[in-house]
């Protein structure tokens, strides 16, 4: 059983103990930890359950890579799942629980898929739910549903407390990494001059190598590791960052940075994750690499353990695996688990060896240091169901006599495979290494940049060198060459020199025993989290897949939240063989960012809340937000609906304010009106070309009303344009249209007009406008004092420049009710001073501000298009009877030539007409107008569509605008509009004008 | 009668870094080329900015925009009678001028630690930005400009209808506890 061991734990401090709870039950660590080192100081040993088969689970590994250890952490609104406990330091009040467990971790009732694994091979899921159809849904999905997933979902109502945000840096040089290699190779990199920044995603530097021993220039690692940090420290061109995982590499240099910055100090207002965007000329991998677990029967019992991990509890958090550990290996590194434990006067059972001898420098250490060396041997079986009791040990081929050993803990070691993730990440290859037996790197084929050059280089065993000599040596050279890559210099300061060893060569033993039955290799694990093992890779190859990548998806190998970290070489492996084919035909699956998963939130950063869209706000948004607005989202601004008083609901908000506009006067804000000067000598012609008719002809002072028209002659934005002065225009624009086609206008006259001497400016911003409509709008705006108003002094479509109550001011007289109207303009920063100036003026008169919804119903009233409703991108001005707003004098116009092309011309078009129901019913909106007969799909022919569709409080009826099969032609008709309720009822609509207010336009003319 | 206002007035936060909004500034958008934007900052008394550039000159600030766009920054009420003057200068040169003063805002960041606040939300290089440049670019989602007055202290513009987006973004980033420590 695991237990916490005297004189050891480099990162702990036993003078800070913390308490932590693991499934309700209290437990204490200490600073330092990380809940899986105070789980097993407190002698936890089983933390989970498998996805698929429920088999109890322990702690394998010691780092990103550890497949079974997952959490959730915390609870209510800080309840994260699937959180990795041997990534998770310890800090007080540390709240786990276990995953995948119903009822409870001890006594689990899903293990019964256990006693049923062998009707759940590969594939399982697609050979089984396939019929009937209906099942899926009914029956076997709310089953899987039930019975899988890991993690527990936070709840849906629950809000994250935290704080997240992002940080954007550039750098010459990024080295991902601060193990021995990153720092070297971070100094070699510094030294040339370069920019550097380094990533470490643990909390301390050195990565592993204190744990593995050795010296580097003479020093003991932990001693050199602390100079170098604090030289890199003390420089001014380096950045170092702890606790920041380098998470993924994409083009043009660009990598993530995923920073942890209060998780282990919950509460202290700090960010909790920041996810750092660089920018780096070049990148340097120094990401170290993974050991291998090996494929025996029973190697996924809590107890069995990575060799280098059982090391890291002992040496880092003084944490023994077990009270007498057995080491299974096929190189030398698990000699150094060995080691480590007799040192600690831990109880070492021998180390079982694939290799016939060994004749490494490490194994040499454990011969002498009295340690039984089984040489040639596997381990065929292990003991014990939730913790190890003993294993079976045969020959390799698992022939011949067996022996039972009693242990409580098994440390395995097949293997290193360098992370190559951050390398493959933006296309960097891979050569398999047969003497390593690992795929690595090729400096040849990198990922590179717009130019063909290379910009990412791996470092130390990140390359594929284990030693540390040759890890040093690679290290020092990435960091030169990326640095002079970077711009800066080549180095000349010598590497870091670190003692050759004696290795010998590893034995590539993908199944152990080698000759295993099935019986046994259905107990061999490849995939911890995702319960997929040697069996099942086997079965896809025997049905026939070849490729990896669908081995993967058939198998689930490699797909789970650890991202096949302990499992792919493994499983591929197995494939490989199971093909009869060379690892490298199989290749790997494709490695894909992030390395290890980061929180949404992260990605999020500050945009949630108020901050989640920058939301435009007018002049007056405070003013209409202090009255209780209704608001309608208009792109990125709100502008109000209606404003409802209290007691009364929307819709009556809206026929009031419709009413009083129309009895007294309404005011309306329309600061989002898109407005573009355009000026310059050619304005005129520019203009002319832009809209659909005459504006060079405007006189000064006065305002037309206008459509604009894509080339392919589809209406695109209409409003009012004035004549400024000789040479300017003011363009009017709907609120979506004016960033649109202020581009518009500048792409005409950058790409295709560019001798044309024409300047636009986008004003939109410059100016609060305030609509103002009424019968007694007039009295309004004489109020206001400063202009001239009367009838004869400003007639309709015409404008002037002035002061309205103080202020600088354009009026313009202009109406989209029907109503004596005004729109007044004052620069933005006296908007709200305005308002409050208007409403004032108006009180008098009854003057009430009036919403979208009220315009929208007003304009429909008169019969004027909306665009956006009357026009969806595929309609013509003529569709809606806009003729006499279409120039036939003008040579040409963006739009003109698409509109004379025949179908566009064609009779046979559907055209804007005004549609009265018969008992004054609201047409539903989008309502289909139907004809006789089907069509070609049984669906019932369709002879036009509600465009418009409102109640009018004026008439007191339901009016619509429609665009109708020969709609023009057919006034006084019936047709039916088919309803939704599916009673296939119909609302019969007698086709009118499209003028139901006011047709003569005497409310205006006043 | 009252002043005019930005959307955000007399809006300060002090965290690590200290963000203030500075008021209603005067500004006018030159159109031009060449010759006519020499003249143009002759008759607003600034130099001529180079490319990404701005220069200033006893209250006036000249900002590079494009190849044939200035914007010049003035005290609110003077913009006006400068952009009177320059208008002037032009004569019958093809040119657009307009007094644009309303149609942003500008937040000033200063403090030991203020290029962090920024850091945290463009992607513009901050390490390359010194004085004398103006660097157009994105601050989160809004789109704005930056440049720095003077050592350790950045103004920051944006339109006026994202005023509050902008300052609740810049105080979000400035607070105490969330310093970068670079």
């Amino acid at each position: 059983m695991s237990h916490r061991i005297d004189d050891a734990g480099r990162l702990i401090d036993r003078s800070k103990p913390l308490r932590f709870s693991f499934d309700g039950k209290p437990h204490t660590g200490y600073a330092g930890d990380t809940l899986a080192s105070a789980l097993l100081g407190a002698g936890v040993t089983m933390v989970g359950r498998s996805f698929k088969y429920h088999r109890p689970r322990g702690i394998v590994a010691s780092g990103v890579e550890e497949p079974n250890a997952l959490v959730n952490l915390g609870s209510g609104n800080k309840l994260e799942p699937n959180q990795r406990a041997t990534t998770t330091e310890l800090f007080d009040n540390l709240e786990a629980r276990s995953q995948n467990v119903w009822p409870s971790l001890a006594f689990d009732i899903g293990v019964v898929n256990q006693a049923i694994a062998r009707f759940l091979p590969a594939g399982f899921y697609y050979k089984t739910f396939m019929f009937p159809r209906a099942a899926w849904k009914h029956l076997f999905e709310p089953f899987i549903r039930q019975s899988a997933g890991l993690g527990k979902a936070p709840d849906a109502e629950g809000r994250d407390e935290d704080t997240y945000e992002h940080s954007y840096h550039h750098t010459d040089v990024l080295v991902i990494g601060g193990g021995v290699a990153g720092l070297t190779a971070a100094k070699a990199a510094a030294a040339g001059g370069a920019k550097v920044m380094v990533l470490e995603q643990e909390a301390h530097w050195g990565g592993r190598t204190p744990v593995e021993g050795g010296e580097i220039d003479g020093m003991a690692s932990e001693a050199w590791i602390a100079a170098a940090v604090e030289d890199l420290a003390g420089m001014d061109n380096v950045t170092l960052r702890t606790r920041t995982m380098g998470a993924g590499v994409y083009d043009h240099g660009y990598a993530l940075g995923y920073e942890r910055v209060s998780d282990h100090t919950p509460g202290d207002g700090r960010p909790r994750h920041r996810l750092w965007r660089i920018r780096a000329k070049q990148i340097v991998t120094a990401t170290g690499a993974l050991e291998r677990p090996l494929s025996f029967p029973g190697n996924d019992v809590p107890g069995v353990m990575l060799a280098s991990a059982v090391r890291d509890y002992a040496v880092n958090y003084g944490v023994a695996a077990g009270r007498r550990t057995l080491v299974v290996t096929n190189n030398d590194d698990g000699y150094l688990t060995a080691l480590v434990l007799k040192n600690l006067g831990l109880d070492v059972v021998g180390v079982v060896d694939a290799r016939a001898t060994a004749t490494g420098a490490n194994a040499e250490r454990a011969r002498k240091a009295g340690i039984k060396l089984m040489m040639g041997k596997a381990v065929a079986g292990v003991k014990g169901k939730r913790v190890v009791t003993g294993a079976i040990i045969t020959d390799l081929s698992g022939k011949g006599a067996s022996t039972d050993v009693e242990c409580d803990a098994i440390a395995m070691s097949g293997g290193w495979s360098p992370v190559v993730h951050l390398w493959s990440h933006c296309g960097g290859k891979l050569n398999w290494d047969d003497g390593e037996a690992m795929f690595r790197p090729d400096p040849d084929r990198p990922p590179s940049g717009a130019a063909g050059e290379a910009f990412v280089v791996t470092a130390g065993a990140a390359s594929g060198f284990l030693s540390l000599e040759k890890g040093l040596a690679d290290a020092h050279e990435a960091g030169r060459t990326a640095a002079k890559a970077a711009g800066g210099k080549l180095t000349r300061k010598a590497a870091p020199k670190a003692a050759e060893e004696e290795r010998q060569p590893i034995k590539p033993v993908w199944i152990m025993p080698t000759e295993a039955g099935v019986e046994k290799r259905m107990k061999m694990w490849l995939d911890y989290q995702n319960d997929v093992k040697v069996s099942d890779v086997q079965l896809a190859a025997r049905e026939g897949y070849q490729s990896v990548e669908h081995t993967k998806r058939y198998t689930t190998l490699g797909m789970a939240t650890d991202q096949g970290k302990l499992s792919n070489i493994n499983g591929l492996a197995v494939l490989s063989d199971a093909l009869g084919q060379p690892i490298p035909q199989t290749g790997t699956t494709t490695f894909r960012p992030p390395y290890t998963p980061i929180s949404m939130s992260a990605i999020t950063g500050e945009a949630r809340g108020e901050l989640f869209q920058p939301l435009r706000r007018t002049p007056m948004h405070h003013i209409h937000e202090e009255c209780g607005v209704n608001w309608e989202p208009v792109g990125h601004w709100r502008r109000g609906y209606a404003y409802p008083r209290a007691g009364e609901t929307v819709h009556e908000a809206v026929n009031r304010e419709i009413l009083n506009t129309r009895e007294n006067v309404g005011m309306l804000d329309a600061s989002t009106l898109g407005k573009i000067i355009v000026k310059g000598p050619d304005a005129g012609k520019f203009m002319n070309m832009l809209y659909t008719n005459v504006m060079s002809t405007l006189g000064v002072g006065k305002c037309r009303y206008g459509l604009m028209c894509s080339e392919n002659g589809f209406l695109s934005d209409d409003g009012v344009v004035v004549r400024l002065a000789e040479d300017s225009w003011l363009c009017h624009t709907t609120t979506g249209g004016a960033d649109r086609i202020h581009s518009h206008m500048e792409d005409w006259l950058q790409c295709e007009w560019w001798d044309w001497k024409v300047y636009t400016a986008n004003v939109t911003e410059q100016w609060a406008q305030i609509g103002v409509a009424g019968p007694k709008a007039r009295a309004v705006i004489e109020a206001l004092g400063g202009m001239d108003v009367s009838k004869d002094a400003m007639p309709f479509m015409t404008y002037q420049e002035g002061e309205l109550a103080g202020m600088p001011a354009r009026l313009f007289r202009i109406s989209f009710t029907g109503e004596l109207s005004y729109e007044i303009a004052v620069p933005a920063h006296r908007g709200a001073e305005m308002w409050e100036a208007v409403a004032k003026a108006g009180e008098p008169h009854g003057i009430q501000p009036y919403g979208t919804e009220a315009m929208h119903i007003m304009r429909a009233e008169k019969g004027f298009i909306m665009i956006g409703d009357e026009t969806d991108g595929t309609v013509i001005p003529q569709d809606l009877g806009l003729d006499w707003a279409i120039s036939k004098k003008k040579e040409d116009f963006l739009g003109k030539r698409a509109q004379e092309r025949s179908f566009m011309a064609s009779p046979d078009r559907w055209k804007l007409v005004g549609l009265r129901t018969l008992d004054g019913a609201v047409i539903p909106d989008g309502a289909y107008a139907v004809g006789d007969g089907t069509n070609a799909n049984g669906q019932r022919n369709v002879i036009g569509r509600v465009t418009s569709t409102y109640y009018s409080p004026t008439l007191r009826k339901g009016i619509a605008m429609g665009l109708v099969h020969n709609g023009p032609d057919r006034m006084g008709e019936v047709i039916d509009f088919a309803t939704l309720d599916g009673t296939g009822t119909v609302i019969k609509a007698e086709i009118c004008d499209t003028c139901f207010y006011d047709k003569e336009g005497a409310k205006a003319d006043v | 009668m009252s002043d005019p206002v930005t959307a955000t007035p007399d809006a300060r936060y002090e965290g690590f870094a200290t963000v203030t909004d500075t008021g209603p500034r005067g500004m006018i958008t030159i159109r031009g080329e060449g010759e006519t934007l020499v003249k143009a900052a002759k008759a607003a008394g600034v130099d001529l900015p180079d490319t990404r550039a701005v220069t200033a000159k006893g209250g006036v600030q000249l900002a590079w925009m494009s190849p044939d766009e200035l914007l010049v920054i003035c005290d609110y009420p003077e913009a006006p009678a400068i952009a009177a003057k320059v208008e002037k200068a032009l004569g019958k040169d093809h040119s657009l001028v307009a007094v644009v003063s309303d149609v942003r805002q500008v937040f000033r960041v200063e403090g030991a630690n203020a290029d962090e606040v920024l850091r945290k939300v463009t992607p513009a290089n901050i390490d390359a930005l010194a004085p004398g440049e103006m660097r157009r670019t994105r601050l989160a989602q809004a789109a704005g400009a930056i440049w720095m007055p003077e050592a350790d202290v950045y103004e920051v513009m944006c339109f006026r209808s994202v005023g509050r987006y902008m300052f609740d973004l810049l105080s979000g980033a400035a607070r105490p506890g969330s310093e970068l420590g670079l």
